[in-house]
């Protein structure tokens, strides 16, 4: 066992080593039943319907069962998405068609559009700068010379072509990766089945109210704007958020608030809100659309993987910061170098001033930042899940520690029945009878799990439901299922504490002795990391009995031992949190490989966890698909929510896991670091690169005045417009060989920082110095057969 | 035969500075974490009014910084401008206003540039009084703004960062007055004079007459070397046989330059409750030092001519009682400290020697720096090297239980922007403006070529690092140069004071998590190697190609 059991669990281990008969006062100071726990939240009570939501294809998949017995998974997990969901799709268009690529790409060089990204607005400068020189030359007759060399003719419109392609390339980098992202989004958004809506044509509220009489257009819900509108009628999903004008309605708005219970929608102040996305059960209104439909946390998420609503992560801001001190500095050597060397009358020319500030400052790597980004979401997407912004994707790479809400996320969620345990003096036979009796109406997952086991040991199921069965169906609030015969047998299977106080509700006068034995059990069994289902009942005559303990066991999920070993191996600690009791908890948390455990928390305690981990200096990600664990979702640093969950969840929650696989947080902190890694590897290459531009580029100034200068020369360029000319197309192509470097992220392996260090500055520190150096020189062979070069 | 000379002289420097380093370090620790106060110390707050058990904010920190710079560098301005009405002003008259400006400006920024010829302007009084005083508050200023940064580390997201008065006092009063007492009676036994005797004639052998000049010089060569200030009692600086008079003296008084920068890196370790991060500073400290202390002996011994050759190397501007090693291994510590002083004449080193002194100014002043800003500088340039190093690793930067974030990145990036900025831009507008170019071409710079192209380029380097130190031959005393090098000089330490107090603050005001270093690999060689790269890639490229026209037209 991995786990370090923590001081909150320790108190509760002692406090309450037993299946809880009683109320415990929880470390967090909340009232909880101990034991066996409902998560009382209004998702959970509703057994029959799927929380399903209109962009998951898995949701309606999902057998949605809620138990029959205590403990109620917050919402279902779903099976795994069908193979052709459209982000597991393999690669094959994903790249925009070539013209179209290149006309966006020439769209994005315009100052105003490089306006946020100061390297590359420099770059323009220089370039535009570079041009007007270019067409001055030949008006005024100007010899163009440098630093004391005569410049081969049309050198500084050859400059002027090459300092535009170099900010072409970076702009094409950028619609390379935004195309990517775009094409894969394109698939997802069609996937959202849209919702049609009538829409009235004219509506006169004074003379029609009703809107009986009027024209009205079959339109796509998304075509909705403010101020329009739409008839709904019985049966049909609310398709945009408005007020109630005329009539009313129950309206069915689990999916988008979790609460179960249809709720009464009219023209009253108070209730004539409505929401899109939820379902008109009852008779027919008209609505006033209020806000237009579209922009939900889903939409939002979509267009930043498109990289349309780009913003910029801190640690972007942060990196960005140093590029521009750095680009600065070069403006600053261009812009006074002329006037310091002024005594020798040898000023450079003004393209070589700006292709020494092209080629310096760190173009490279601020044109593929953005791509580093962009690259990333799409990585995610690909598997699956969707971000809210960049800086969410960052800080999942900073990510130290992981919160998992159990339920769904590290078992099935879905608990089966292991065994039939009679008490003494009850036969298995018994047992399994009433067992099948009380569940026979209990149409749950779990339910039939006990139907299943029954069968499996040999016994013959009892679905013959007479007439006069009475049959109780599992509620979270009563906490157990049963039925009462005609006879006057009635049968009951639930939660230890729900069984105890049904039969004392009813009088029953049981024996000290069989009391102290399904104690034993229920401890022995929730020892184990099952859930103890008791069975009673009151015989047609006789006393009331104790029958049995069915062991209840919830399996963790096959994948995911493996995952937290990826997750020990990047370093995290992983927390599992639930409404469990401890024992259940510890089971489940060693047999999962989970660091540490906390059971019995109530939503405030799994704020109060992530809190104390922050304060801790760590930060948090929590995965979690119910209601109650949208506070803690908010609270975390990252909240990573099923797509399952309401939207409320995923409104508190910066990222989405469409196929609903809680352990794809491994994959988002993977991919949150290599995305760092990749912008760090950049840096340094581009730096290392700089070195041996210094070298090309430092002894050309001002070689034709000191023609010693070309001893540092160490490339032996071939001359002084050739050593230039090179170093500019050096530029041009390294950021061909650096944009799949972007897309596809570096390699990101679990080595220890010490090595990874080491070997990161071996390839991109020394590696950038040699292939610049081999990359100059070898443009410079090619360049100096140009005649004058 | 030279280089083992060379490493002599280095390893006796080193041993000294290694046996110091531990005892003094660790000092300087409990002077600035101890919460008694001495009773001297009690009585300078209850007469100053000082609540000296309240921390400040780094704006007030900041504010105080500032306040008693001004205060001080106003006081010293006086000094020189009513100097005819002091005593002991040897019969000198007041210093010229921009020539006050610029003296002023120099002292309180730590820089001592001197425009002047120090015994034809300033009497005794204004040495003492003024120039003296601000050598040790200076100093204590840096001192100060360095273990501020140090507590933004240790703070526990209280946003507070020490008091500056009472580092201030606590500085002077336990550290470089004690040190300056100890040094001063070494070297007066080693010759040096302390006196307020005036000039002296004397008849020499050859029957002419020679003046001696007299003077409190030991206490005020003192502070000019603990303080790393540079400004000294003679124009002939440490040259001078009364600043520096013998071999031995001149390693002694290499070992007071970098005796307080290094040992305040065991300050910093000690106060973190770290040394890894602190160790991997040194190292980097020490490597860029014995890399500047190396190439300018080896430009020296190798680039002479003929003459040179006869003579073992370019005797050209030293003193023969220190020979090339002696006056290689007190320049290198000279330009790696804000030191500034000078025991040979940087002007008649070969050219590519004396690119290696400005060079060696540019990366920073990081090995090791002056007094207090060798740290903050050197800790700036770690923020840098931890934030690339965690994006390398794809791990958050973390700097002892602090992140890195966007403020931090951004005054990190202002920081590196301070001096090139200054430099080149004094530069440039010296050049720009045609009477002002006649006039240091035609003046200043001892020829009109690439060698008076580097007196230029040094002078402005020197400045806006905070060295003062020079090349002698370029004539700085002039209207234009006396206030653009003194705007520099106060813009180049205080905005970069006003940038570390404000990463202090920003630091401070974190919580500080368990998470020492964010699995980043501090004490690795990997590490010190790219805080190296990082210190030489952010400072040399900026300088290269001015230095083209300079030193390297000239050396090549």
């Amino acid at each position: 066992m991995t786990s370090n059991i923590p001081a909150k669990a320790n108190a509760q281990l002692s406090t309450n080593p037993q299946s809880g008969l009683k109320q415990t006062t929880a470390a967090t100071g909340t009232v909880t039943t101990a034991g066996p726990k409902p998560v009382s939240t209004p998702a959970s009570s509703q057994p029959s319907t799927a929380v399903s939501d209109p962009t998951s294809p898995a949701a309606t998949a999902s057998a949605s069962s809620q138990p029959s017995t205590t403990t109620a998974p917050p919402a279902a997990p779903a099976p795994r998405p069908p193979a052709d969901n459209p982000w597991e799709r393999e690669e094959g268009h994903v790249f925009p068609p070539l013209p179209k690529l290149l006309r966006a790409a020439l769209a994005k060089c315009t100052p105003a559009a490089l306006w946020d990204n100061p390297v590359l607005e420099l770059t323009w400068w220089g370039a535009a700068i570079t041009t007007l020189v270019a067409i001055a030359e030949p008006i005024f007759g100007v010899q163009a010379r440098s630093g004391g060399t005569l410049l081969p003719a049309g050198f500084s419109a050859t400059m002027a072509v090459f300092l535009w392609l170099v900010l072409y390339t970076a702009t094409i980098a950028e619609s390379l990766a935004e195309g990517r992202g775009r094409s894969q989004t394109e698939a997802l958004r069609a996937l959202r089945t849209s919702t049609r809506a009538s829409r009235i044509r004219h509506y006169d509220p004074r003379r029609d109210q009703a809107a009986r009489h009027v024209a009205t257009l079959n339109v796509d819900a998304l075509d909705l704007r403010p101020g329009h509108f739409v008839i709904v009628t019985a049966g049909q999903t609310l398709p945009a958020d408005g007020d109630i004008v005329w009539g009313g309605g129950m309206v069915d708005e689990s999916a988008q608030t979790g609460e179960s219970a249809p709720v009464l929608r009219n023209t009253s102040r108070a209730n004539r809100q409505v929401i899109s996305g939820t379902r008109l059960l009852s008779d027919r209104m008209v609505v006033k659309v209020t806000k237009t439909p579209g922009h939900t946390a889903t939409d939002r998420m979509i267009a930043l993987a498109e990289g349309t609503h780009r913003q910029r992560a801190p640690k972007e801001m942060a990196l960005l910061a140093l590029l521009s001190s750095f680009s600065l500095s070069f403006v600053l050597v261009s812009l006074t170098l002329n006037l310091v060397v002024a005594p020798w009358d040898m000023p450079v020319s003004i393209p070589i001033l700006a292709a020494l500030v092209v080629t310096l400052i760190p173009t490279e790597i601020a044109a593929l930042m953005s791509v580093t980004g962009i690259a990333a979401m799409y990585q995610l997407l690909r598997r699956g899940v969707l971000v809210d912004s960049g800086h969410a994707l960052e800080t999942a790479g900073d990510v130290s520690t992981v919160l998992f809400d159990k339920t769904g996320t590290i078992t099935e969620g879905d608990r089966c029945a292991t065994r039939f345990l009679p008490l003494s003096g009850v036969s298995e036979a018994e047992l399994v009878a009433a067992a099948l009796l009380a569940s026979a109406g209990d149409q749950s997952y779990e339910g039939r799990s006990i139907t299943a086991l029954a069968a499996k040991r040999g016994f013959a199921d009892c679905d013959d439901l007479s007439e006069g069965d009475k049959i109780f169906d599992f509620s979270a609030k009563t906490r157990l299922s049963g039925r009462d015969c005609p006879d006057g047998r009635r049968v009951r299977k639930g939660a230890e504490s729900a069984i105890l106080k049904w039969l004392d509700h009813d009088g029953a006068d049981i024996a000290p002795a069989a009391l102290a034995e399904l104690q034993g059990e229920t401890t022995r069994v929730a020892n184990r990391g099952g859930t103890p289902l008791v069975v009673a009942e009151f015989p047609a005559a006789g006393p009331a009995r104790l029958l049995g303990v069915i062991p209840m066991r919830d399996v963790v999920k096959d994948a995911v031992p493996f995952r937290m070993e990826q997750l020990h191996h990047l370093g995290i600690k992983t927390v599992m949190i639930t409404g469990d009791n401890p024992l259940t908890a510890k089971a489940i948390a060693s047999e999962a490989d989970i660091d540490e455990y906390i059971g019995d928390a109530d939503p405030q305690a799994k704020v109060d966890a992530i809190v104390a981990e922050q304060q801790a200096g760590h930060f948090v990600a929590m995965s979690g698909d119910g209601v109650n664990d949208a506070p803690a979702l908010a609270q975390a640093d990252v909240g990573v929510a099923m797509n399952s969950a309401s939207p409320a969840v995923r409104q508190a929650a910066n990222m989405v896991i469409l196929d609903n696989d809680p352990t794809k947080i491994v994959d988002v902190i993977e991919i949150g670091r290599r995305q760092q890694a990749t912008r760090g590897a950049l840096i340094t290459f581009n730096m290392a690169n700089d070195i041996m531009r210094y070298f090309a580029l430092f002894p050309a100034l001002f070689a034709g005045e000191f023609p010693q200068l070309m001893r540092l020369n160490i490339l032996h360029l071939h001359s002084v417009p050739s050593a230039i000319l090179s170093t500019v197309i050096f530029s041009i192509v390294v950021m061909g060989i650096l944009i799949p470097l972007a897309l596809a992220g570096v390699p990101y392996g679990l080595t220890s920082p010490k090595r990874a260090l080491c070997r990161n500055l071996l390839y991109y520190g020394l590696g950038g110095v040699l292939v610049a150096a081999a990359g100059i020189k070898l443009i410079d062979l090619l360049v100096m057969w140009i005649p004058g070069y | 035969m030279q280089w083992l000379a060379a490493l002599t002289a280095l390893l006796t420097v080193a041993v000294a500075i290694a046996l110091s380093y531990r005892p003094l370090g660790d000092y300087m620790a409990w002077v600035f974490t101890s919460r008694h106060h001495l009773g001297v110390e009690r009585l300078i707050y209850r007469l100053c009014r000082i609540n000296a058990n309240q921390s400040q904010s780094w704006k007030a920190y900041l504010g105080s910084v500032l306040a008693f710079s001004a205060a001080g560098m106003l006081v010293l301005y006086l000094l020189q401008r009513l100097q005819a009405w002091l005593p002991y002003s040897l019969g000198l008259p007041p210093v010229a206003p921009d020539l006050a400006f610029n003296t002023a400006a120099s002292f309180v920024g730590n820089t001592n540039w001197q425009s002047y010829v120090p015994e034809h302007t300033m009497g005794y009084t204004v040495q003492m009084a003024g120039l003296a005083v601000q050598s040790f508050v200076s100093a204590a200023t840096g001192l100060a703004v360095a273990i501020a940064l140090v507590r933004g580390f240790t703070a526990r997201g209280t946003g507070v960062i020490g008091n500056f008065w009472v580092d201030m006092t606590r500085a002077n009063l336990r550290i470089l007055l004690p040190l300056s007492i100890i040094a001063t009676i070494i070297l007066l036994l080693g010759g040096v004079p302390q006196n307020f005797s005036g000039d002296t004639v004397i008849d020499t052998l050859a029957g002419g007459s020679q003046t001696l000049p007299g003077g409190p010089v030991a206490s005020q060569e003192t502070i000019k070397m603990l303080g790393t200030n540079g400004g000294g009692f003679f124009n002939a600086n440490s040259a001078h046989p009364f600043e520096n008079p013998s071999a031995w003296l001149n390693l002694f008084q290499t070992y007071m330059l970098l005796v307080v920068p290094f040992a305040s890196i065991r300050t910093f370790g000690r106060m973190v409750h770290d040394h890894r991060l602190a160790r991997s500073m040194l190292i980097c400290m020490v490597a860029l030092l014995l890399i500047a202390y190396a190439s300018l002996v080896g430009f020296e011994l190798a680039n002479g001519g003929a003459a040179a050759a006869d003579s073992h190397g370019a005797l050209e501007g030293k003193e023969w009682r220190f020979g090339i090693i002696g006056s290689m291994i007190f320049t290198a510590a000279t330009t790696g400290t804000t030191g500034g002083a000078t025991n040979s004449m940087i002007g008649s080193f070969t050219p590519l020697s004396s690119m290696v002194a400005i060079l060696h100014m540019v990366l920073g002043e990081v090995s090791p720096g002056g007094v207090g800003s060798g740290l903050y500088t050197l800790l700036v340039l770690v923020v840098i090297v931890i934030f690339i190093a965690g994006l390398l690793l794809g791990r958050s930067p973390v700097i002892l239980g602090k992140r890195v974030g966007v403020r931090e990145m951004k005054i990190a990036a202002l920081v590196i922007l301070v001096m090139p900025v200054l430099a080149l831009a004094g530069m440039a507008a010296s050049m720009a403006i045609p009477p002002i170019r006649a006039e240091i071409i035609d003046y200043s710079m001892s020829q009109a070529n690439a060698q008076g192209m580097t007196e230029f380029i040094y002078a402005f380097v020197s400045a806006a690092i905070n060295n003062g130190s020079a090349m002698a031959g370029f004539s700085a005393n002039t209207p234009w140069l006396n206030i653009v090098l003194g705007i520099i000089i106060l813009l180049g330490r205080f905005l970069v004071i006003a940038l570390v107090l404000a990463m202090a603050g920003s630091f401070a005001s974190q919580p500080r998590s368990v998470d020492r270093d964010g699995h980043l690999p501090v004490g690795r060689p990997t590490f010190v190697i790219l805080l190296i790269a990082l210190v030489v890639f952010i400072a040399v490229p900026t300088f290269f190609p001015v230095l083209t026209v300079g030193p390297l037209a000239g050396g090549l």
